[in-house]
C-alpha cells in the first residue's frame, strides 16, 4: 500500500510536467488544428537558455522569467515567419515543417550547447519543510508551479479582453475578424503562450531527466498521450489527462510492464485512444461536412 | 504536342541510361569505403521509395518508417545468424515479414486522418529502440548490444571483393523494387491511390475500398523499407537498437521531401542526398547536418514542395513553353 501510494504521488509529480506540455499542445491545436511536434524540442532549447543564464550568475527565478519571455518571443516569431505562410496547406506540409523545426532546434542545441548531460538546478531546496517520504520538495514544487500556471492561464482566458479575443479567434475566425479582432496576431500570441508553457515543463523536468538535447523525447510522447486522452481540444481535459497519464505511467511501470517499456506504453496509449476514443475522455466529437 | 512528349521521354531515357551506367561502372573505379557508401545510398534509395509510395502517393503521413527499417534489419539478421538462411535471401524474408506486419498495422490505423496517423507513427518511431532492447527478446535481438555478425563474404572472391558483391546485391534489389514501383504506379492501382490521396470521399463513392487500399499501401511501403533495412544490416555487418531511433525515420523523410515525394525518380536523389550531405556538413560540427536538415525541410516545403524532381519537371516545362513560343 505504502509503495503504491508512493508510485501514485510521484506519478502526479511527473503528470504535472505532462500537463504543462499537454496544455501547450492544446493551445496551438485549438487555434490552428495542428499538433506541434516540435513542442518538446522548443522546451529543451528554452531550458538550455535558462541553464546558460543561471551559469552566467543570474538568480534562478530571474532566469526563469527571462526564459519564459524568450520562449514566448520564439513562439511568436515561429508563427509569424514559418507557420503563417502555411495556413490551409495539406497536413503533410505542416507535419513536415513541424518535424523540420524539431530537427532544427535539436541540431542547434547540440551545436551550441553540446551533447554532454548537464545538471539543472531545482529552485526547491532538498531539505525544505514541504518535502515528505512520498514527495520530494522538487516534486511538490513541480505540482505547485503547474497548478499556479494553470490558474493564471485560466484567469487570463476567462477574465481579460485579450483572453476573450484569443478564444473568439480560435473558435470562429471569420466572425472575429468582423468584430475587429486581429486573428493573425491572436494565433501568434497563442504560439507564444504555448512556447512559454513548454519552457515551464522543460525547466521543471530538467532536474529529473538531466539537461541534454534529447531530454524531451520521452516527455513529449507522454504529453501527446496526455493531450489525446484528455481531449486535444479541451484546455481542462488535456492537463487532467497529463496527471492521469503520469500516474498510469508510474503504476504500470512498477507493477505491469516494468520501466523498460514506458515508451511502448505511451505508444499503446496513443494508438488506443486514437482508435477507440479519438475525441479523448473530455473532448468534443467533431463531424466533418463533405 | 507529340514532339514535346517525345522530347521529355527522350530526356528521361538519357537520364536513366546515365544513372544506370554510373551505377554499374562506379564501384570499379572507387575504393572500398566509397563502395560501401554507394551501397548505403542504394539502401536509402529503397527506403525513400517505400516512403514515397506511402506518403507521396496515398497521402498517409508516416514518421515511423524507421520502425519497419529496424524490423527488416532484425528479421534479416536473425534469419541469417539463427536460421542460417543464405544471406542474399534474407532481404526477401525481411520484406515478406514487413509486408504482413505493415498491412496489419495499416489496417489498424487505416481510419486515422493525416495528422493523427503522423502522431501514431511518430510515437512508434520513438518507442522502437526501447522495444528492440526488451529483455524478453534478448536471446534473439542481443539486447542493447545488438548483433555483430560481420559482413558476408563474396561468393566470387576472384571477381568481386566483399564490398562490391554486397553493392551489387543491393543494386539488384533496388532495380527490382524500383521497376516494381514504376509499374504499379502507372496502372489502375496507381490512379486509385492518387484518387484516395486527393479526394478520399469521392474515391470511396466510385467504389475504391479505402481501408483495403490504404492498408495494402502500408504493407507495400513496409516491404520496401524492410528490404532496405535487411540490406542495410548486411552492408554494415552489425545491428544495434540505437541505430533505429526517430532520427532514422526523419532521415528517410528528408530524403523523400528533398527528392520529391510524388516522383519515384526523386528517391534516387533523396537517397544520395541523405548519405552524402551529412558527411560533407559534419566537418563543420557533429550537429550541423541536423540543423541543416531542419532548415532544408522547412525551406523545401515553402519554396519547392515538389522537391528536386518537381523542380526538374517545371524547368522542363518552362523550356518546352519557351521553345513553342519561339516563331518558326
Amino acid at each position: 500500500m505504502q509503495a503504491l501510494l508512493h508510485q501514485i504521488f510521484s506519478g502526479l509529480a511527473n503528470g504535472a510536467i505532462y500537463a504543462s506540455v499537454a496544455l501547450a499542445l492544446v493551445m496551438i491545436f485549438k487555434a490552428t488544428h495542428e499538433v506541434n511536434f516540435a513542442q518538446g524540442e522548443l522546451a529543451m532549447f528554452s531550458t538550455f537558455v535558462a541553464s546558460s543564464l543561471i551559469n552566467a550568475g543570474w538568480p534562478y527565478w530571474g532566469a526563469f522569467v527571462a526564459t519564459l519571455a524568450f520562449s514566448f518571443v520564439v513562439g511568436v516569431v515561429i508563427e509569424r515567419v514559418v507557420m503563417r505562410p502555411l495556413q490551409g496547406a495539406p497536413a503533410l506540409n505542416t507535419v513536415v515543417v513541424f518535424i523540420g523545426l524539431l530537427v532544427l532546434f535539436n541540431g542547434l542545441a547540440s551545436w551550441i550547447f553540446g551533447h554532454t548531460m548537464r545538471e539543472f538546478p531545482s529552485p526547491f531546496p532538498p531539505a525544505a519543510w514541504y518535502g515528505s517520504s512520498y514527495l520530494s520538495p522538487h516534486e511538490v514544487g513541480m505540482i505547485g508551479v503547474t497548478l499556479v500556471v494553470l490558474t493564471i492561464v485560466f484567469l487570463f482566458f476567462r477574465f481579460t479582453r485579450l483572453g476573450l479575443a484569443m478564444r473568439a479567434a480560435a473558435e470562429n475566425p471569420h466572425s472575429s475578424r468582423l468584430v475587429g479582432i486581429n486573428v493573425g496576431w491572436m494565433l501568434a500570441l497563442g504560439w507564444g503562450l504555448a512556447g512559454a508553457l513548454g519552457a515551464v515543463a522543460g525547466m521543471m523536468a530538467a532536474p529529473i531527466v538531466y539537461l541534454e538535447p534529447n531530454m524531451m523525447s520521452g516527455v513529449i510522447l507522454y504529453g501527446f498521450a496526455a493531450a489525446l486522452l484528455g481531449g486535444i481540444d479541451n484546455p481542462w481535459g488535456a492537463p487532467l489527462g497529463g496527471f492521469l497519464v503520469g500516474v498510469l505511467e508510474n503504476v504500470a511501470g512498477a507493477y505491469l510492464v516494468g520501466s523498460h517499456l514506458k515508451l511502448a506504453l505511451a505508444l499503446a496509449l496513443i494508438i488506443g485512444v486514437l482508435l477507440f476514443k479519438p475525441s479523448g475522455l473530455f473532448g468534443k466529437t467533431t463531424v466533418v461536412r463533405v | 504536342m507529340r514532339g514535346a512528349a517525345g522530347r521529355s521521354a527522350r530526356a528521361r531515357l538519357v537520364l536513366t541510361a546515365l544513372v544506370a551506367t554510373a551505377a554499374l561502372v562506379a564501384p570499379f573505379l572507387l575504393g572500398d569505403y566509397q563502395v560501401y557508401q554507394l551501397s548505403v545510398i542504394v539502401v536509402y534509395i529503397v527506403a525513400v521509395l517505400g516512403f514515397d509510395l506511402l506518403t507521396g502517393f496515398t497521402g498517409q503521413v508516416s514518421l515511423g518508417q524507421g520502425a519497419f527499417f529496424a524490423l527488416g534489419a532484425y528479421t534479416g539478421v536473425i534469419a541469417l545468424t539463427k536460421l542460417h538462411v543464405p544471406y542474399a535471401a534474407t532481404p526477401v524474408l525481411a520484406g515478406a515479414v514487413c509486408f504482413v506486419v505493415g498491412t496489419l498495422f495499416g489496417r489498424t490505423v487505416a481510419r486515422l486522418e493525416g495528422l493523427y496517423l503522423a502522431l501514431a507513427t511518430f510515437a512508434l518511431a520513438i518507442a522502437t529502440p526501447q522495444i528492440l532492447k526488451l529483455d524478453a527478446l534478448d536471446a534473439w535481438t542481443g539486447g542493447s548490444q545488438g548483433i555483430n555478425f560481420g559482413k558476408p563474404a563474396s561468393p566470387l572472391p576472384t571477381l568481386l571483393n566483399d564490398d562490391r558483391s554486397l553493392y551489387f546485391l543491393c543494386l539488384a534489389f533496388a532495380f527490382l523494387l524500383y521497376t516494381g514501383a514504376w509499374n504499379l504506379l502507372r496502372g489502375p492501382t496507381g490512379r486509385a491511390l492518387v484518387a484516395l490521396r486527393d479526394q478520399p470521399v469521392a474515391a470511396a463513392t466510385v467504389g475504391i475500398d479505402v481501408a483495403a487500399y490504404r492498408s495494402t499501401a502500408f504493407g507495400v511501403s513496409a516491404l520496401y523499407t524492410g528490404v532496405a533495412g535487411a540490406l542495410g544490416a548486411l552492408v554494415a555487418g552489425f545491428i544495434s537498437p540505437d541505430s533505429y531511433t526517430l532520427f532514422l525515420s526523419i532521415q528517410i523523410l528528408v530524403g523523400g521531401v528533398i527528392g520529391g515525394i510524388t516522383a519515384i525518380g526523386g528517391a534516387i536523389f533523396g537517397g544520395a542526398f541523405i548519405e552524402i550531405v551529412p558527411d560533407l556538413v559534419s566537418k563543420i560540427s557533429d550537429a550541423a547536418p541536423w540543423a541543416l536538415y531542419g532548415l532544408l525541410l522547412i525551406v523545401c516545403i515553402m519554396v519547392m514542395p515538389g522537391g528536386v524532381a518537381g523542380l526538374a519537371r517545371s524547368i522542363l516545362h518552362a523550356a518546352e513553353k519557351s521553345r513553342k513560343a519561339r516563331p518558326r
